[in-house]
């Protein structure tokens, strides 16, 4: 170092990257195999690449935070899921920033998506404490009975997201399960995993129950078949062409396997991602008999 | 003739035991040899039920569940015992025969041990009356803490005597000994009193059993054999509830006892909810399949 100039030089800042992590149990844990990979979308970016044990751990994980989320009333699900947005809205350009990163698509088309995504977040948190107003119903039936039917989540669901859009289409899974009061577990975009391991700090700072929602990095084709036979994962959602494989894989457990084959477009097609239909499958219909007392 | 002085015990390396605990837990137990780790695993448990609001019906379940663990697999080991409180001694008996489970109850005023000498030994005398084969008794922790170490002693010697052929299991509940070195102390009293078994915990405690702990406990053993040539078992009891943390404890007792005391004579793990995290990996190794809590019966 020269004497030169030294005093009036600002210190150049330390490089602070950020090591993207999975999201298990409201913690930001490595993978428990220690392996990394670097995806096709983010060259020099190395992230988790998840095995089948971490899937193990989020399932425990998120088994318990299904008591939690599960318990809470619809009212104040709906409350978390616009902290959601408001979260995602104050985070945007890093979120968009990740995608951009990740994609190599254009800065406005990453901006549309996560504005998007807030959007999406906004409409779903109004359907948590209208779902047994819309999905319930109560029922006609030839006594002195009232009968109501009402909808309570289907328990553990595994999500394994598009390769793109890797936020949009993440949310598009993961919001109407978690409106049904299902926790989750996510496998992110393969390819374009930075966006989607952000979200796990959306939650983390948005009164999400820790273990209600759980992301894991890694390969589509290794986690898959570990998804589909887990006997304490209740569904699937999976966004792809259907795969007789993984149905079959499913079939010990009497897991209810929906797959999602959108286009890339479809994502962000508001006509095909608020529907309840996206909810509908992973709840389960409970029907009470109530005796009339005159 | 016991003295004060054979209550004296060198003072513990907190550093160095806790380093070596750590050290053995990295070991990695895998497929056959874990399988093989589990059932034994299975073997070694005393299944327990240790609640106010126990009844004959859960202790039947229970009694059901230690002598066939799961149900279609007849090739795994019964549990060793189940635990109970002495009023329901005779349930598990009745529920028992003719299996090689035995029946354990807790005695002398379990869990805190505060009651009067006498009323101790009335109770051990009610349970093994009532047939019980192992009585697991609490130490006078009061006493212990405040140095009267002969009275402790000649506690466990009275109790010893009032449990005739029954085994003795002593409950040290190290958790409220507080220090290292008093577990050691306390192992050795029990020792010199003649008790069969050293046993961690309550249960009622937290902590319960840590591997530091159990491993006091199995060096204390060992010598114990070395000096008298008698042998005495360990029982880690309360916390245990990962099968990964048993097959720990296995490992431990290997490299400290040796395969000697990897027998359910010698060693127990008293559990609840154990058996059926260890059922789970046993059925997981078998099919290669995560497998779900739900689908174990719970009592």
């Amino acid at each position: 170092m020269n004497g030169a100039g030294m005093n009036d030089a600002t210190p150049p800042r330390p490089d602070v990257r950020k090591t993207y992590k999975l999201y298990v149990g409201g913690k930001f844990p490595r993978t428990e195999s220690g392996r990394s990979y670097e995806p096709a979308g983010c060259a020099g970016v190395q992230v988790c690449r998840g095995s089948r044990k971490d899937l193990r751990d989020a399932v425990v994980a998120a088994r318990k935070g299904l008591e939690d989320w599960s318990g809470r009333t619809g009212y104040n699900r709906g409350q978390i899921l616009y902290r959601l947005a408001e979260m995602l809205e104050t985070r945007k350009d890093a979120l968009a920033a990740e995608i951009v990163a990740a994609s190599r698509i254009g800065d406005e088309a990453a901006v549309r998506e996560v504005e998007a995504s807030v959007d999406l977040c906004c409409w779903w948190a109004g359907v948590p404490d209208k779902l047994n107003a819309l999905l319930g119903s109560q029922n006609d039936v030839n006594g002195p009975f009232f009968v109501f039917s009402t909808v309570e989540p289907t328990g553990v669901i595994g999500v394994i997201a598009p390769e793109s859009p890797s936020l949009l289409g993440l949310l598009a899974l993961v919001l109407p399960l978690l409106a049904g009061g299902n926790a989750v577990v996510a496998l992110v975009s393969e390819g374009r995993p930075l966006a989607g391991l952000a979200f796990g700090e959306v939650c983390a700072s948005s009164d999400v129950p820790a273990g209600a929602v759980n992301l894991l990095s890694g390969l589509r084709s290794e986690l898959s078949p570990q998804f589909a036979s887990h006997r304490d994962v209740d569904g699937l959602l999976i966004a792809g062409a259907p795969d007789a494989a993984i149905g079959q894989a499913a079939a010990d457990s009497v897991k209810r396997v929906r797959f999602a084959p959108l286009s890339q477009a479809d994502w962000s097609d508001g006509a095909r991602v608020r529907r309840l239909d996206w909810v509908e499958p992973f709840v389960e219909c409970k029907t009470l008999w109530h005796p009339v007392a005159w | 003739m016991i003295t004060p002085t054979d209550f004296r015990v060198p003072p513990v390396d907190a550093i160095a035991l806790e380093t070596r605990v750590a050290e053995l837990a990295t070991r990695s137990i895998k497929k056959d040899a874990k399988k093989k780790g589990l059932e034994m695993v299975v073997a070694m448990t005393d299944l327990t039920t240790l609640e106010g609001m126990d009844t004959p019906g859960k202790v039947k379940a229970l009694c059901r569940k230690a002598w066939r663990p799961l149900a279609g697999h007849p090739e795994l080991p019964s549990c060793a015992a189940v635990c109970v409180y002495p009023d329901l001694v005779g349930t598990a008996v009745e529920s028992l025969r003719g299996s090689t489970v035995a029946v354990a109850s807790v005695a002398t005023a379990f869990p805190s041990g505060r009651a009067a000498l006498d009323e101790k030994l009335a109770d051990t005398r009610r349970a093994v009356a009532a047939g019980a084969g192992e009585i697991d008794m609490v130490i006078d922790r009061g006493a212990f803490l405040a140095g009267r170490y002969g009275q402790v002693f000649d506690e466990i010697c009275r109790v010893k005597d009032a449990c005739g052929e029954a085994h003795l299991k002593v409950i040290l509940e190290t958790g409220e000994l507080r220090t290292y070195d008093n577990v050691r102390r306390a192992c050795r009293i029990a020792l010199l009193a003649g008790g069969d078994f050293l046993k961690t915990s309550t249960g009622k405690v937290t902590p319960a059993s840590t591997m530091p702990v159990v491993m006091l406990m199995l060096e204390a053993v060992r010598d114990h054999y070395l000096e008298t040539g008698r042998l005495v078992g360990v029982k880690a009891a309360g916390g245990i509830r990962a099968a990964k943390d048993a097959l720990r404890y296995l490992v431990m007792v290997n490299e400290t006892c040796g395969d000697h005391w990897l027998d359910a004579r010698y060693f127990r793990f008293g559990a609840s909810s154990l058996l059926n995290d260890v059922l789970m990996q046993w059925v997981r190794l078998r099919t290669g399949v995560y497998q779900r809590p739900e689908d174990f019966s719970k009592d």
